[in-house]
C-alpha cells in the first residue's frame, strides 16, 4: 500500500530552506532584521562615519545646539554629540555582544553537563545556580562592583556569571527534555560517551531554544549595561556610552531639549529590534503562530 | 477531606523552611564575596599606601581581626536584630539606609498594589481576545516597553509632563516636613514609570501563563460543551492559572527592585536606591551587603508567598484522594 | 446491535455535504479533509475508520461545528436538524453543543478540568442552556452513573477527576455527553488510551447507554475490531477521504477497497510455523530471578527468562507490567536490585557504562516511537553509520558502501541516506530504526513495541522483513508488545507479565490453546475480535 517506500521525499536544499523562512517571517521581524543590520554596521565602520574623534573636544562651547557642524550639537566638555553617538554604538554592542557569549558557553555547558551527569552533581550545582538566581541581578552587580571596582573587565565578568545561570537553567531544562527522548537513550545504549552526546545529540536539538534565549539575553545585558552606566558605575568616561550619554546630559531635558533621549531611543529601537525577531524565532520554533 | 494529615501543611511547611534555606545560603553567598576582596580588605579601603599600624586598626575598628565565620554569624545576628554594624565611613549602616528605607518601600508598594491587579487584567483581557487588535496592542506595546531603558521611559514622561505640559513636578525630592498629600504628589512621576516598565513584563507574563492553560484539552471540551468565551477563561482556564500567574508575578517583582533603583536617581528621590549608587562609587561594601541582604529577603519572602498559592490553588493538594 | 428499529424512516440528525477542510502547516494551508459527505439517522451508530492522520478528528469535531485553530472550512455543510452550522455565527453555533451533540474526548483524564467537581462539569450544561433545574441535572447525572455501571453512583460526582480512575473517568464522560440528552454523539477513539482489560469495560457501558437512550453516534476509531461491537455502519476514511462505506457486515466480510482489505494485513498473516526457530540453539540471554525497584515500587518481581538463539520471545502485558523495565534492566539503563542476567552463560554488567563495546553490540533495541528514535537534525547517512564507525571501525567508502546495503536490507532505496527522519512516514522511520540496530550486527533485538504506532499495513509489513531477517541473519528477538495479534504472528514463546511478575509463559501454539492461566484468559477474553458479535457474546456470558 505504501507506494512512497521507494519514492524518498525531495531533498530541501539549507539555503532554499532559509530563504523560505526569512520570505514569510512577519512584518516585525524584517523591520528588526534591518535595524540589527544597520546597527552593526555603525559599530563596525564608526572610524569611519564619524565626523570627529570619540573624546576629541571639538567645541568650546559646551551643550552647544545642533549646527551644521555638530548635527546634533556638543555635550558638557564641547565633544561632538554625534560622533559619540557613533563610537557609542560601538562600545556598548561590543562590550554587550562579548558579555553575551561568554554567559551563554559557560550557562550551556554547565547545563548540559548537569543534566547528563545528574544526581548529586546536578542537584548541587542548581541548588547554587538557585541561591544565585534568589538575588535580584542588579543588587547583585552593585555589591561585586563595590568589591573590585567598576572596570570594563569586571562589569563582563560579573553580567556574564550572573547572566550564566539563566542560560544554565534553560539548557539544563532543554538537555533534560531532549535527553529523556530515545535517541540519547539508544545512543548511551550503544556505548557513546558523555561528550559524544552532548555534541551530536543533545547541542543540535536545543539550538533553537539557544538562539532565541541569546536574544533576549542580549537585550537584558545591553538594558543592565546601559543602567549601570547611567547610574555611573558602568563604562567609565571618557569612553562613549549610551547610558552615560543620557546621564552626562540630563540636565539638558529640564529645558525642554530632546538631545539626551537620542542615545536612549538608539537603546530601545536596538532592544525592540532584537525583540522582534527574539519573538518570531520562539513563535516558529514552538510552532505556534497566532491564528487571525 | 479524610482523617488523614493533609499534605497541604507539611508541604506549605517544606516551602518555609526551604526559603529559610535559601536566605541562609544567599546570606553566605553575599558575606563571603567580601573574602573575595584581593588583597587585604583594610589596605584596598585605606589604599595601597596605608601603614601596618593604620591598616591594623582599621581592622580591629572593623572586627576584622576575627574568624571569617565568626564575623558571618555576628553579621547575621545583627542583621535579624535589624542592625547591619558600621559602614566604611564610620556611621551605622541602619542610620544611611533606614530612613530612606522607608521611602523606597514606599514607592515599591504603591507601585506593585496598582500593578499586579492592573497586570492581570490586561493579561486576562489579552488572552480572552487573543489574536484581536486589542491584544496585538497590548502585546506589542508591551513588547517595545520591556525593551525601553528605564531612564528612557523616565525621562520622556518627564519630557511631556512635567516640562511640556507642567503638570507633576519633575523631580521628587519628598521631605519629612511635606504633608503626606504632597509627598504622593511628589511620587506620581516615579510610580507611573515604575508601573510602565513592570506592567510590561507582567502582562506579557501572565498573557502566556494563561494562554498555555488555555491549549490544554479540558479547555477545548468546554468550548465543545458550548460554553461561552469568557466563561471558558474565567470557569475553566483561570482556577487552573492561579499558581503559574502567582509565580510570574513574584518573579516580575525583581524588575521593580531594579528599576527603583534607576527611577530614584532620575528623579532623585530620597530612597535607597540613591545610597547604593553612593556606597558602590565610595566601595562602601558593608552598606552594599545589607542592601542585599534585604532585596533578597523580600524576593525570597515574595516568591515564597507565590509557591504556597499555588500549592493552595492545587486541586491535588487541596483534595487528596 | 445490527437490528436497529428501521432507521431509513426518520430524517438524518446530522448531514455533512461535501465537506473540504484545510489544515495549516508550515505557514500553507493544505486540504486534509476532502469532500467527506456523511449522513445519520437516529439511532444510528456509524464507526469512522481511519489510521491516523487520517482526519477523522477533524470530521468529528466538524460535526460539532468545531475546527482546531490552524483549520479551516472551505466548502461542504454540516447540517444538524436542518441547521447548517458552518454557516451561523459562532454565536448561534455554540448553544447547539452539548445540547443538541456532544462530544466525548479521547482522554478523559485530560479533558475534565482539574479544578472542579465532577458533578458541576457534568451538570453545567444542563442547568446553563438544557432548561433543567440543579437538582433535577443532579438526579440524572446520578441514574447516568448507575446506568453507566459506576461505583457510588450518589457521591460518585462529588469527587474531584483526580481521584477518579481513568476507565471511570471515561465513563463519567459519556455521562456529561448524555447529560442533555443529545440526538447525536461523537466518540472520539474513548478507548484508545485505556489498557485492554478496562477497555471493555467502557465498551460494555457505551454499547449500553447508546441503545438505552436511543442516541445516534459517530464512533471514530483506528481499530476495526472495536467498531465492530458497536457500529451499524462504517465508513473508513484515507487521506481525507471515505474511501469505502458500508453496513457493518458488508465492510467486516467482503472488503472492497484494497485499503479497506488491507486492514486485515496482520489479521490474515499467517507464517508457516513448521521451522520453529530457536530449538537446539541454547540460551543466547537468561535472566535469573531478577528483581527491580523504583525507589519503594517493585517494579520487577523475581523474573525467570530465556530468549535462545535465533528465537522470537514476546513478552506480553498491560501497561505498568514491567514489561518495559525489564527492557531496561537487560540494556543496562536500570540496575536489578536482585538476581542476575547471563549473556552465553556468563554474567552481564548491571551498568551499561560498565560494558564493553563488544557486549553492546551484540544488544540493541528498537524502540516504539520512531519519532523519537531518530535525532531529527542528524541525516539517515549519519544515523545508520555511527554505529558502523563506533563498532566496526568503518569509514568512507566502505562504510558507505554498507549503510547502501543496510537500506537495501529494510528495503528502502539509497537515496534515503541524505534525508532526515523528519521527511519521512512513520513506516520508513521505523525501517532506517531497524537498519540501525542490524548495522552492529547484533544477536539480540530488544523490539520494543515496534509496530503499535504504525499502521495496519505497515505493521505487517515490518514483522514480515523481520522475521525474512531472522531467517537471513539468525538473530534473536524479545519482542515487548501488548497486541496479542502481533503476538499470533511473530513469537515462538510467549511470556505474560502483570504486575512485576511473569504469570505464564509458554510455546505459541499452546500459549493459545486452553486452558489458560486466570489473567491470560482474562487477557485474550479482553482483546475485541474482528468478527462482530464478540462484545454481544461477552454481554450475554455475563448475563448468565
Amino acid at each position: 500500500m505504501e507506494k512512497s517506500i521507494d519514492l524518498p521525499p525531495p531533498r530541501i536544499g539549507r539555503f532554499r530552506h532559509i530563504v523560505n523562512l526569512l520570505r514569510t517571517a512577519p512584518r516585525t521581524a524584517k523591520f528588526g532584521m534591518v535595524i540589527v543590520g544597520l546597527y552593526a554596521f555603525v559599530a563596525i565602520f564608526a572610524p569611519w562615519l564619524a565626523p570627529y574623534g570619540e573624546a576629541e573636544t571639538v567645541s568650546r562651547i559646551p551643550f552647544d545646539g545642533w549646527s551644521s557642524d555638530h548635527l546634533l550639537g556638543t555635550d558638557r566638555l564641547g565633544r561632538d554629540f554625534l560622533s559619540r553617538l557613533i563610537y557609542g554604538a560601538r562600545n556598548s554592542i561590543s562590550i554587550a555582544l562579548i558579555t553575551t557569549l561568554i554567559s551563554c558557553t559557560i550557562g550551556c555547558m554547565t547545563g548540559v553537563f548537569s543534566a547528563l551527569v545528574g544526581g548529586i552533581v546536578d542537584q548541587v550545582i542548581s541548588r547554587f545556580v538557585d541561591a544565585i538566581m534568589s538575588v535580584p541581578d542588579l543588587i547583585f552587580i552593585l555589591m561585586v562592583l563595590s568589591i573590585f571596582g567598576s572596570s570594563i573587565p569586571n562589569l563582563i565578568m560579573i553580567i556574564a556569571l550572573l547572566t550564566s545561570t539563566r542560560f544554565f537553567r534553560i539548557s539544563r531544562a532543554a538537555a533534560l527534555n531532549v535527553g529523556s527522548l530515545d535517541f540519547v537513550e539508544a545512543a548511551r545504549v550503544r556505548g557513546e560517551g558523555l561528550v559524544w552526546i552532548s555534541v551530536n545529540e543533545i547541542f543540535p536539538n536545543i539550538l533553537p531554544l539557544i538562539l532565541s534565549e541569546l536574544g533576549m539575553r542580549f537585550c537584558f545585558i545591553f538594558l543592565s549595561i546601559a543602567a549601570l552606566s547611567f547610574l555611573g558605575v558602568g563604562i567609565q568616561p571618557p569612553a562613549a556610552e549610551w547610558g552615560s550619554m543620557v546621564r552626562e546630559n540630563a540636565a539638558l531635558i529640564n529645558m525642554g531639549d530632546i538631545t539626551p533621549l537620542i542615545p536612549a531611543a538608539a537603546i530601545a529601537l536596538l532592544t525592540i529590534s532584537v525583540n522582534f525577531i527574539v519573538d518570531w524565532l520562539l513563535n516558529t520554533a514552538s510552532g505556534l503562530t497566532d491564528e487571525n | 477531606m479524610t482523617g488523614k494529615p493533609n499534605p497541604l501543611f507539611s508541604m506549605i511547611l517544606g516551602r518555609i523552611g526551604l526559603g529559610l534555606v535559601s536566605i541562609l545560603i544567599v546570606s553566605l553567598v553575599i558575606f563571603s564575596t567580601v573574602s573575595l576582596l584581593p588583597g587585604s580588605y583594610a589596605a584596598a579601603i585605606l589604599g595601597q599606601n596605608a601603614t601596618p599600624e593604620a591598616v591594623a586598626a582599621f581592622e580591629e575598628r572593623l572586627g576584622l581581626d576575627q574568624p571569617w565565620f565568626w564575623r558571618y554569624l555576628q553579621w547575621l545576628g545583627s542583621a535579624v536584630r535589624g542592625e547591619f554594624g558600621l559602614s566604611f565611613s564610620g556611621r551605622p549602616v541602619i542610620d544611611i539606609i533606614g530612613p530612606r528605607l522607608v521611602n523606597t518601600v514606599l514607592l515599591a508598594s504603591i507601585t506593585a498594589v496598582i500593578a499586579v491587579p492592573l497586570a492581570v487584567t490586561l493579561g486576562i483581557i489579552c488572552a480572552r481576545y487573543r489574536g484581536r487588535p486589542i491584544d496585538r496592542l497590548i502585546s506589542t506595546s508591551s513588547l517595545a516597553a520591556i525593551s525601553f531603558p528605564e531612564f528612557f521611559i523616565a525621562y520622556v514622561l518627564m519630557m511631556i509632563l512635567a516640562v511640556q505640559l507642567q503638570l507633576l513636578p519633575s523631580m521628587a525630592g519628598i521631605r519629612d516636613g511635606m504633608s503626606f498629600g504632597e509627598q504622593l504628589y511628589r511620587m506620581i512621576l516615579p510610580v507611573l514609570t515604575l508601573l510602565m516598565v513592570i506592567l510590561a513584563h507582567m502582562v506579557r507574563n501572565t498573557r502566556a501563563a494563561i494562554l498555555s492553560v488555555m491549549s490544554s484539552a479540558y479547555v477545548e471540551m468546554a468550548r465543545l460543551k458550548g460554553e461561552s468565551e469568557d466563561r471558558v477563561i474565567m470557569y475553566h482556564a483561570l482556577p487552573n492559572a492561579i499558581g503559574p500567574i502567582a509565580s510570574v508575578v513574584a518573579l516580575n517583582l525583581a524588575y521593580l527592585i531594579a528599576g527603583v533603583v534607576v527611577i530614584e536617581v532620575v528623579f532623585v528621590y530620597p530612597g535607597v536606591g540613591q545610597s547604593m549608587i553612593d556606597a558602590v562609587r565610595n566601595r562602601d561594601v558593608p552598606v552594599i551587603q545589607a542592601c542585599a541582604l534585604i532585596f533578597a529577603t523580600a524576593y525570597i519572602g515574595f516568591n515564597l508567598i507565590a509557591d504556597v498559592i499555588s500549592i493552595v490553588s492545587n486541586p491535588r493538594l487541596l483534595h487528596p484522594r | 446491535m445490527h437490528d436497529t428499529a428501521n432507521p431509513e424512516a426518520a430524517a438524518p440528525v446530522i448531514e455533512i455535504r461535501d465537506l473540504w477542510i484545510d489544515g495549516k502547516l508550515n505557514e500553507t494551508w493544505a486540504p486534509i479533509v476532502k469532500g467527506v459527505s456523511l449522513s445519520l439517522r437516529p439511532g444510528e451508530v456509524l464507526g469512522l475508520v481511519g489510521e491516523s492522520g487520517a482526519g477523522k478528528s477533524t470530521i468529528g469535531l466538524a460535526a460539532l461545528g468545531y475546527l482546531r485553530s490552524g483549520a479551516r472550512a472551505t466548502a461542504g455543510s454540516v447540517r444538524i436538524d436542518g441547521t447548517d452550522l458552518l454557516s451561523i455565527p459562532e454565536a448561534d453555533r455554540r448553544p447547539m453543543r452539548g445540547t443538541r451533540v456532544a462530544y466525548v474526548a479521547q482522554s478523559a483524564q485530560a479533558a475534565f478540568n482539574p479544578a472542579h467537581r465532577l458533578m458541576e462539569q457534568i451538570t453545567t450544561v444542563a442547568v446553563k442552556r438544557g432548561g433543567m433545574r440543579r437538582e433535577e441535572a443532579q438526579k440524572r447525572a446520578v441514574d447516568l452513573f448507575v446506568a453507566l455501571q459506576l461505583p457510588e453512583p450518589n457521591t460518585f460526582g462529588e469527587r474531584y477527576p483526580h481521584q477518579v480512575s481513568g476507565g471511570q473517568l471515561q465513563r463519567a464522560m459519556v455521562a456529561m455527553a448524555l447529560i442533555c440528552n443529545p440526538s447525536l454523539i461523537v466518540f472520539d477513539e474513548p478507548t484508545t488510551a485505556l489498557d485492554v482489560t478496562t477497555q471493555v469495560e467502557v465498551l460494555i457501558a457505551i454499547r449500553k447507554v447508546i441503545e438505552d437512550f436511543g442516541v445516534a453516534a459517530i464512533y471514530i476509531t483506528h481499530d476495526l475490531a472495536v467498531v465492530a461491537q458497536i457500529a451499524h455502519r462504517v465508513a473508513v476514511l484515507r487521506f481525507g477521504e471515505i474511501i469505502e462505506e458500508g453496513a457493518l457486515d458488508r465492510i467486516l466480510n467482503d472488503p472492497r477497497h484494497p485499503y479497506t482489505q488491507s486492514l486485515w494485513a496482520l489479521h490474515d498473516m499467517t507464517l508457516d510455523k513448521s521451522d520453529q526457530h530457536g530449538q537446539g540453539g541454547g540460551a543466547l540471554l537468561s535472566i535469573e530471578s531478577v528483581s527491580a525497584r523504583y525507589g519503594d515500587f517493585a517494579a520487577l518481581t523475581d523474573v525467570n527468562l530465556q530468549v535462545e538463539k535465533g528465537a522470537t520471545v514476546a513478552l506480553v502485558g498491560e501497561s505498568g507490567s514491567g514489561k518495559s523495565t525489564l527492557g531496561r534492566v537487560i540494556t543496562g539503563l536500570m540496575e536489578p536490585s536482585e538476581g542476575q542476567i547471563l549473556w552465553d552463560g556468563k554474567p552481564l554488567a548491571t551498568k551499561v557504562q560498565r560494558r564493553p563495546l563488544e557486549t553492546l553490540r551484540r544488544i540493541q533495541i528498537i524502540y516504539q516511537s520512531a519519532d523519537t528514535a531518530l535525532n531529527p537534525r542528524t541525516t539517515i547517512r549519519k544515523i545508520i553509520g555511527r554505529p558502523l564507525k563506533l563498532y566496526h571501525g568503518l569509514r568512507g567508502k566502505a562504510r558507505e558502501a554498507r549503510v547502501t546495503e543496510l537500506l537495501k536490507m529494510v528495503e528502502l532505496s539509497e537515496a534515503f541516506a541524505d534525508r532526515y527522519p523528519g521527511q519521512l512516514s512513520g513506516g520508513q522511520k521505523q525501517r532506517v530504526a531497524i537498519a540501525r540496530a542490524l548495522a552492529a550486527n547484533p544477536e539480540l533485538i530488544i523490539c520494543d513495541e515496534i509496530t503499535s504506532s504504525l499502521d495496519k499495513v505497515v505493521q505487517a509489513e515490518v514483522l514480515r522483513m523481520l522475521l525474512d531477517l531472522q531467517d537471513r541473519l539468525g538473530v534473536s528477538y524479545l519482542f515487548i508488545t501488548h497486541d496479542i495479534e502481533v503476538v499470533r504472528v511473530i513469537a515462538d514463546r510467549v511470556v505474560v507479565m502483570q504486575n512485576g511478575r511473569i504469570v505464564e509463559q509458554d510455546d505459541t501454539a499452546s500459549f493459545f490453546a486452553p486452558p489458560h492461566e486466570p489473567y491470560t484468559e482474562k487477557l485474550l477474553a479482553s482483546v475485541p475480535d474482528m468478527a462482530g458479535g464478540w462484545l454481544d457474546a461477552i454481554i450475554a456470558q455475563r448475563a448468565v
